[in-house]
């Protein structure tokens, strides 16, 4: 078996008294397209979140790419990860957010180049190129020297995903990325993923409510409900038939709404 | 040796009388700016465009410019109209219209930022305007404006030491005229210093606690939930 | 529109004062005021320079700095908040030179108001960097930037568009604070204003002029802001 691109081994997150997330063991393979569903509240988005490094585990290990992510080893045992480590490791992931989170002060090509510039340490010239090529990738050559508020929620969020794009990361995550969007605008965002699923060897997570588009683009889908993976498999297993009663009741309260 | 705690203990006494005029001062100027403030606010906010124009222009004169020349102006201006004004009270004058000025600015967002839909909703229920103000509006907006008009207090209360450049004994005079006596200027100014800034810490957690209060007490009645 | 009509009231008041007080018989005291509110204006100058930075360095030493220089920064914004600047200035004027620091009035006087607005402003460089949404750190992270580039690069330019009308108020503050400095010997407008008056007792006449000239710098230093606002505004975004 080759060597999982991301796993969380007995993960735990609390705040406070609450625990979010309750000892998680997830492995996700290279290339694999993994969307994850649940009720709000059941700890889903914390699963990006935490392999994003924007929220620290209580307790386990997340590795991506076979390496530690927030840990290190040091003298032979695991301990927390520095600063350093995080930063090197971290470069592995990418990741789109819910409210697109666009630098307001730059334009769409600034935004797609900025880091490539200053964290990847690309010249002008070649984070440019980069940058125009993402943009022309996502629909929008004519749009990049266009500032955020210029643009429709589903342009900016086409944009920040060249922007996370343009740091080649090997896993991408999804927070939810069309839940902001007016109705009309959430095709061309999902056209997007479907073309980078199609066209590029990325790792894929993500959370949504779109059923539909889980259903097509996912390898799996796992169910979350009260910080645990109530369920998971194919998309048909969990969408034609589910075994617990818990992801039935959710699909179905999701259908009737939709 | 930089300081000398004899000499503190021996001004100590003449520095705490002057305090009593720091304080004074402070809380007559700040009567007077409350009250001001309040008018200069209500003509602000007139329907009718010669009171509230006005109004706004010397609003904004007062708080463009330094309170030290209004200070002069009131001390040196009474007399040419036969008035002779004391020190103290040409000071607290002064004070209080400058930071009257401040004041009304206060008041008037607090009743501002009252939602329209809350005089709309009044309507809607056939409230008087009278109702509508003193129980619609006013409880909405004292908790916003107590704390505001607090740190304006306290602004006013370090301007005090302004009243010294017309000879008012309070603290400042009182330091400088210690330190001219001894040529030893370290332990009345540090000494000075020392006393407004306890004083604001104190009155900056004090205003703290009664925002806190005014939330619960007046925006939520029901208290802790 | 309002940019310009604001200059033009400036510079009619500016002006209107030097008609009035030639009209009152001063023309001899003119180049005096003049000499005076120049003096004002310098001060006013050198004061918002340092305060800026002042304000920008203990703000971002109370934020991300490592324990002795937050707690440093806020002794340093409590104490200057919390006394009186005349009091700071008498301290800075009267005490340093016990500890044989002997320092130019001028250079007093600004490093007083300089230190004293710094202090309020911290706390202006604050609240605009805390007003950041977190997305916009939380974007940086993703994008594997460390903190001290999404500082600098993403934060504090959204943050600083944020700061621009709260530094004007500080601003007028600091010139409205010059004229303590009249107490420390610099001949500034109000100094040379209390000479006059002494000299000639035309007191209504004299601190009026004086009044219009300070309230047509403080026009002046709102009109320069509101056109800071502007081009920092130039293209920038509401959206996230």
């Amino acid at each position: 078996m080759t060597t999982p691109m991301v796993k969380f081994d007995n993960v735990t997150k609390r705040y406070g008294a609450l625990t979010v997330l309750d000892s998680l063991n997830l492995e996700i393979a290279p290339n694999e397209k993994v969307a994850i569903i649940g009720p709000s509240g059941s700890g889903k988005t914390t699963v990006l979140r935490m392999l994003m490094t924007l929220e620290r585990i209580n307790d386990g290990v997340i590795y991506v790419d076979g390496e530690p992510l927030t840990h290190m080893h040091k003298n032979g045992e695991l301990v927390p990860a520095d600063e350093k480590h995080l930063r090197r490791v971290r470069g592995n992931i990418g990741m789109v957010f819910q409210h697109f989170n666009l630098f307001p002060h730059m334009t769409a090509l600034k935004n797609c180049m900025e880091a490539p510039v200053h964290v990847l340490g690309l010249s002008k010239k070649e984070a440019e190129e980069r940058a125009a090529e993402l943009l022309d990738m996502v629909g929008l050559a004519d749009k990049k020297n266009h500032y955020p508020n210029q643009l429709s929620g589903g342009q900016q969020q086409r944009v920040a995903i060249a922007r996370a794009l343009a740091m080649r990361p090997k896993v991408m995550l999804f927070d939810e990325v069309t839940s902001a969007l007016d109705p009309e605008l959430v095709g061309e965002v999902l056209n997007v993923i479907r073309k980078l699923g199609k066209e590029h060897n990325l790792t894929m997570l993500m959370v949504t409510h779109q059923m539909g588009f889980a259903k097509e683009f996912a390898d799996r889908v796992c169910f979350f409900y009260g910080g645990k993976i109530a369920e998971q498999g194919t998309p048909e297993e969990i969408f034609n038939n589910p075994k617990e009663e818990r992801t039935r009741q959710f699909l179905s309260a999701v259908l009737e709404a939709g | 040796m930089f300081w000398d705690w004899n000499y503190v203990w021996e001004i100590m006494p003449q520095l705490l009388r002057a305090s009593v005029v720091t304080i004074e001062a402070t809380l007559l100027g700040f009567l007077l700016a409350a009250v001001l403030g309040l008018v200069l606010a209500i003509l602000r906010m007139s329907k009718t465009s010669w009171i509230s124009v006005p109004t706004a222009a010397v609003v904004e004169f007062i708080r463009s410019t330094p309170v030290l020349i209004q200070i002069f102006f009131i001390y040196f201006v009474f007399p040419e109209f036969g008035i002779v004004l004391p020190a103290m009270v040409a000071g607290v004058i002064a004070l209080g219209l400058h930071y009257g000025a401040y004041c009304s600015e206060v008041y008037r967002a607090g009743l501002e930022n009252v939602p329209r839909g809350q005089w709309e909703a009044s309507t809607a229920l056939n409230l008087s305007p009278y109702i509508t103000f003193r129980d619609i509006i006013i409880p909405q907006a004292i908790p916003p404006i107590v704390p505001a008009l607090g740190n304006y207090l306290v602004a006013l209360f370090k301007e005090t030491p302004l009243l010294s450049a017309i000879a008012v004994l309070e603290l400042m005079q009182t330091a400088k005229i210690l330190g001219s006596q001894s040529f030893r200027y370290i332990e009345p100014i540090t000494l000075v210093g020392a006393f407004f800034l306890v004083m604001s810490l104190v009155a900056a957690a004090l205003i703290r606690q009664v925002e806190t209060w005014l939330n619960r007490s007046l925006r939520n009645p029901g208290g802790d939930r | 529109m309002q940019l310009r009509s604001l200059t033009i009231c400036a510079i009619v008041f500016f002006t209107a004062g030097l008609a009035v007080a030639s009209f009152a018989g001063f023309r001899e005291f003119i180049p005096g005021l003049l000499q005076g509110a120049l003096i004002t204006i310098q001060i006013t100058i050198g004061g918002c320079i340092l305060a800026v930075i002042m304000a920008l360095v203990a703000a971002i030493a109370k934020m991300y700095g490592p324990w002795p220089l937050r707690w440093l920064a806020i002794a340093y914004i409590e104490v200057f908040r919390g006394t009186s600047a005349l009091v700071q200035l008498f301290w800075l004027f009267f005490v340093l030179p016990h500890f044989g620091i002997l320092l130019e009035p001028l250079t007093v006087a600004i490093a007083a108001l300089g230190l004293n607005v710094g202090a309020y402003g911290a706390e202006v460089v604050r609240g605009a960097v805390a007003a950041v949404p977190r997305g916009q750190w939380e974007a940086s992270v993703a994008l594997n930037m460390p903190r001290n580039l999404a500082l600098r690069r993403i934060i504090l330019p959204q943050a600083f568009i944020a700061m621009i009308p709260p530094w004007g108020n500080l601003f007028i503050e600091l010139l409205k604070a010059t004229a303590l400095v009249s107490l420390i010997t610099i001949s500034d407008l109000t100094f040379k204003a209390q000479q006059m008056n002494q000299t000639t007792f035309r007191t209504v006449e004299i601190f009026t002029i004086v009044l219009i000239m300070y309230l047509a710098i403080s026009i002046l230093i709102t009109v320069g802001m509101r056109a800071l606002e502007t081009v920092a505004a130039r293209g920038m975004a509401r959206g996230r």
